[in-house]
């Protein structure tokens, strides 16, 4: 089995998790009017055989999005983080309303 | 090549069956070869093969970068059948069933096609509607296909759970008598010994590191071996195409995921169809050893490695036990796993690529072993002649880009589990 660390509850069992697939594919932009850009979204992974970044979210524990590194052929754990903590750093400031 | 036959036998036994020869060469690289095909399962062996038989190129090597047969051609639960609903798919693997009905004798090796029929248990009147559908389509398109009501059922499979208290009570079943199993380890064997006879090279522990490039054009392989030139090269390595393909510089919608299998200790004969649970995901057979085969469904995370994880067994146990409680007490021999390429849309991918002298065979999910026969050939087809073979024409990569997915799975296109 595969344990994950998760920040707010510790180590658990990947049954507690669901899987939520790569987490290295970003969204293009809301009014992109590229197909080609929403075909690689939707469609293309890297599907590496190694480090691999994907969402996994505590649905029985604390319920939060992480994004993990796992490595594909052996299920090493190399990091878990937040993914809103992730995500926050990427999005621009919020401007507050005027 | 010797032939086998009754004669054979009798010929050996006279030497006490010592003088049998090798049914392959061990063949080392040449420096160059018509056509490379990477991979050495199920589907590389039958495109190799159906190369020289049908197109008449014998200059041809198969690399494989451990031995043949040790992949997913010898890891999956050996059910063929052809109850497919969508025109593309429905074609493709009637095509598929009628090469696996001539094979032991086209071959010359007994594959052990034994077609013993398979069901697929219906649990609600609705499940049996669609059902109805999916016969009517698969008649109209000449497949045999019964839909069976619950006495019926019962009367084939009285060892499932009829009792009042079944979870999912069975309304009726989807019955193809034509279906069935093959040995596996038999179909890669037969195929190379059938290709090796044909001049083709069998290449073992010889693994492709990297394409030789002209320009924009792949004109060899580097491999653990050396490098070999080629005129044309195929990929057939489901499981590993998108790390094949990123060596070449394909980007693929693929996503690599553990499918695991089941063996229980042998059994006195129970199971004498191929029976698959409609309210859940799992499917059984009985072996001639007597050992039950199952399975059911993805461990759920991109994988590489080749064995799963207990969450897996137990949820498939559950569902063994739900379809058939006589069965709880039955001890688990073994588990294994196979790594499968799964495609949005739960359809494989075979066509020419938008790289010159590179075609693609892969994305199987996990229903590739039915299709060894039809996929070699169509894939030879298109290796041959450089335009995809009529049967896999609504299996191209572009399909994703053009939204004519073919979405068998009815899941809908999608992103593996997301």
């Amino acid at each position: 089995m595969l344990r994950i660390e998760c920040p707010c509850c510790g180590p658990r069992d990947h049954d507690e998790f669901r899987y939520g697939g790569d987490a290295s594919v970003t969204r293009p932009a809301h009014d992109d009017p590229d197909p080609e850009a929403w075909y690689r979204y939707v469609y293309v992974r890297t599907n590496p055989a190694g480090l691999h970044r994907e969402f996994w979210q505590h649905v029985t524990g604390c319920r939060q999005w992480l994004v993990v590194e796992r490595d594909t052929r052996n299920h090493a754990i190399a990091s878990v983080d937040l993914a809103r903590k992730l995500s926050a750093r990427k999005l621009p400031a919020r401007k507050s309303p005027a | 090549m010797a032939r086998y036959s009754a004669f054979s036998i009798f010929r050996n036994a006279l030497s006490g069956q010592k003088n049998w020869q090798r049914a392959w060469r061990a063949a080392e690289p040449k420096p160059s070869y018509d056509v490379i095909v990477i991979g050495g399962g199920g589907h590389g062996l039958a495109t190799a093969f159906y190369l020289a038989e049908n197109h008449g190129i014998r200059n041809v090597a198969v690399l494989e970068k451990a031995y043949i047969g040790g992949g997913n051609v010898g890891r999956n639960t050996t059910v063929i059948r052809s109850n497919y609903l969508l025109d593309g798919n429905t074609q493709f693997y009637e095509f598929s069933m009628k090469l696996w009905e001539g094979m032991s004798g086209a071959l010359n090796f007994n594959v052990m096609f034994s077609q013993r029929g398979q069901l697929v248990t219906a649990h609600s009147a609705d499940q049996l509607d669609g059902f109805s559908h999916r016969a009517n389509i698969m008649r109209l398109n000449g497949i045999d296909a019964d839909i069976l009501d619950r006495d019926e059922v019962r009367r084939l499979v009285p060892y499932l759970d009829f009792s009042d208290t079944a979870r999912f009570p069975i309304h009726g079943a989807i019955f193809q008598g034509r279906a069935g199993t093959a040995r596996h380890d038999a179909v890669a064997w037969g195929y190379a010994r059938a290709a090796d006879g044909h001049g083709v090279d069998i290449i073992q522990n010889c693994e492709v590191t990297g394409f030789l490039r002209d320009g924009d054009r792949i004109v060899g392989v580097e491999t653990t071996k050396g490098r070999i030139g080629a005129g044309k090269v195929g990929l057939s390595v489901a499981g590993h195409t998108s790390v094949l393909g990123a060596k070449a510089g394909l980007e693929l919608p693929i996503e690599s995921h553990v499918l695991q299998a089941f063996v229980t200790e042998p059994l006195k004969p129970l199971v004498d169809h191929v029976v698959a649970y409609g309210a859940d995901h799992f499917y059984v057979s009985q072996s001639d050893k007597g050992g039950l085969v199952f399975g059911g469904n993805l461990d759920g995370y991109n994988s590489y490695a080749q064995r799963g994880n207990l969450g897996v067994v137990r949820e498939v146990a559950e569902a063994a036990i739900a379809l058939m409680p006589c069965i709880s007490r039955v001890r688990l021999l073994r588990h294994w796993g196979g790594v499968m390429d799964m495609t949005p849309d739960a359809s494989p991918i075979i066509c020419p690529t938008p790289i010159e002298g590179l075609f693609l065979n892969g994305g199987w999910c996990y229903g590739g072993f039915k299709a060894t026969p039809a996929s070699g050939w169509c894939f030879a087809h298109t290796i041959a002649t450089g335009k995809p073979h009529p049967l896999i024409a609504a299996y191209g990569l572009d399909r994703f880009r053009t939204g004519h997915t073919l979405d068998e799975a009815g899941a809908g296109p999608s992103a593996w589990l997301q």
